[in-house]
């Protein structure tokens, strides 16, 4: 029931939803997660829960697990060992060290709780901006055509992108296919929204503008978690960061804790490096 | 014979011509996507068969495989052929030899796929067949479409193939009225009826890559 009524609310509703959650139970939570590739290992034991309008930076060098941890929480990738829930919908648990996962169903459901930005924006080069923002609404949830349309619409003021409705990817710079991208994922709704890097791909001046964006859906209390080379936004907009490391969490805090006083000597020597 | 006598002759054979690139084209589109999913199939023996498949098709000549489909109810069942039996061979030959050769095209087609598309669509809540329907096959049929040009092309040709099992297509009404009239005009008009059509599908297939053009990756 409760799946069905955030399912409805839109993103603007995310504050209101914030508040409804009576349960408290963190919207996403993956606990002693472990995944490696071959002999390499990747993440272990990662636990990061996250809470209804919190909105988390993950930040780290490259290799480090980031995106392999996003690409597990969004079920891209299958855990080794750990456990996954989106709000007590449990779609893996840890059997004896393994990851035992959900039925079709069950994983099915989860998808329709969260959403992902890519990197690489992944947007359907042959669909317009429209088509590209209300397919799946209309063919996966089955919403009607002009309910979808009117949202998509309006997603598409949200996100500055007036006068692109009928233009196809290839015709919009990286910001606004980024943004497309955004509202591709906002249209489903999702209970939290998950970015990779969302603007490694974009010069400075095209970062900005897909920056604002993220900034405004984190004043709508927007769940949100960011992979992010960008401090000064973690800084700015994260409630938590979170620094990861060979495959560990090695500190997390505000962002004020971990990127103006970390307390782990990694943490400073990253911090270091990308200063300079 | 007048020239009208000759063609008005060929353009009946050029009907038949016509029904054997049709019916293939009919047929082996569509077959040959299942054949190429198929193919890529995570089960194992059905990969492997449609591999023998496609080697056998692609490795042996469309003129034997015409005898072989047209021979084989009767030396494999014991079935009395008929009249209609040799039309039947041919198109059936027809269509999946084409079908293998479209079946690789789009396998190609469909590797060539960037895998953040399945991504997106699969983070999306798309189930499998949405995706291959909505998102995958029509970047596909863009991307193949030079190519499937060449197989249509041929394909028109390859139909005078059929003569020797003896369907009066074309090109054996031109043989026949050759060896009975001893002029070589036949010939030359058929060579002209066969360019015109294909001037005809270059033209259509250029009009489709332009309708497609309105994006690129």
């Amino acid at each position: 029931m409760r799946a069905n009524a955030a399912q409805q609310a839109g993103p603007a509703d995310a504050a209101a939803k914030g508040q409804g959650a009576a349960d408290g139970l963190p919207v996403v939570s993956l606990c002693h997660v472990r995944k490696s590739f071959g002999e390499v290992p990747v993440l272990r034991d990662i636990t990061l829960e996250v809470q209804r309008g919190e909105v988390v930076a993950i930040i780290g060098a490259s290799g480090g697990g980031k995106s392999t941890l996003l690409r597990c929480a969004t079920l891209l990738e299958r855990m080794d060992a750990g456990s996954l829930s989106y709000a007590g919908l449990e779609v893996a648990r840890d059997e004896g060290g393994r990851a035992a996962y959900a039925d079709k169903a069950t994983v099915r459901e989860a998808r329709s709780r969260f959403g992902l930005v890519f990197q690489g924006y992944n947007l359907f080069p042959h669909w317009d901006v429209m088509r590209n923002i209300c397919d799946a609404p209309e063919t996966v949830q089955g919403r009607p055509k002009e309910e979808a349309e009117a949202e998509a619409r309006e997603l598409v003021r949200r996100m500055g992108l007036e006068g692109c409705e009928r233009k196809v990817p290839c015709e919009l710079s990286g910001g606004q296919q980024q943004r497309v991208s955004i509202a591709r994922a906002l249209a489903m709704h999702p209970d939290v929204l998950y970015f990779d890097e969302p603007t490694s791909a974009l010069d400075p001046q095209l970062t900005s503008e897909v920056l604002k964006v993220i900034r405004g859906l984190a004043e709508e209390h927007m769940t949100m978690v960011i992979v992010t080379h960008e401090m000064a936004f973690a800084r700015d907009v994260a409630d938590r960061v979170v620094f990861m490391d060979e495959g560990r969490i090695v500190e997390e805090g505000t962002p004020e804790q971990v990127l103006v006083h970390p307390t782990q000597e990694r943490t400073r020597a990253f911090l270091a490096h990308g200063k300079d | 014979m007048t020239i009208q006598t000759m063609l008005s002759m060929l353009f009946g054979g050029f009907q038949t011509s016509l029904a054997i690139f049709a019916l293939t084209l009919v047929g082996a589109l569509p077959l040959g996507v299942l054949v190429a999913l198929a193919r890529q199939s995570r089960i194992k023996p059905l990969a492997w068969l449609m591999r023998i498949y496609i080697s056998i098709m692609r490795g042996t000549p469309l003129m034997l495989q015409m005898f072989a489909i047209y021979f084989a109810p009767y030396y494999v069942f014991g079935i009395q052929l008929n009249p209609g039996s040799k039309w039947t061979a041919v198109v059936v030959a027809f269509i999946i030899n084409y079908a293998a050769y479209f079946a690789e095209i789009y396998r190609s087609g469909i590797q060539s796929i960037p895998r953040g598309q399945y991504e997106a669509a699969e983070v999306l809540g798309y189930t499998g067949s949405q995706t291959f329907v909505r998102i995958v096959l029509p970047q596909v049929v863009k991307r193949i479409l030079p190519a499937m040009g060449n197989e249509v092309i041929t394909l028109i040709k390859d139909t005078s193939l059929a003569f020797s099992i003896g369907v009066a297509e074309m090109f054996s009404t031109a043989r026949a009225i050759v060896a009975s009239q001893v002029t070589m005009l036949p010939f030359l008009f058929a060579a002209g009826i066969y360019w015109v059509s294909n001037f005809v599908i270059e033209s259509l297939l250029a009009a489709l890559e332009h309708r497609l053009d309105y994006y690129h990756e």
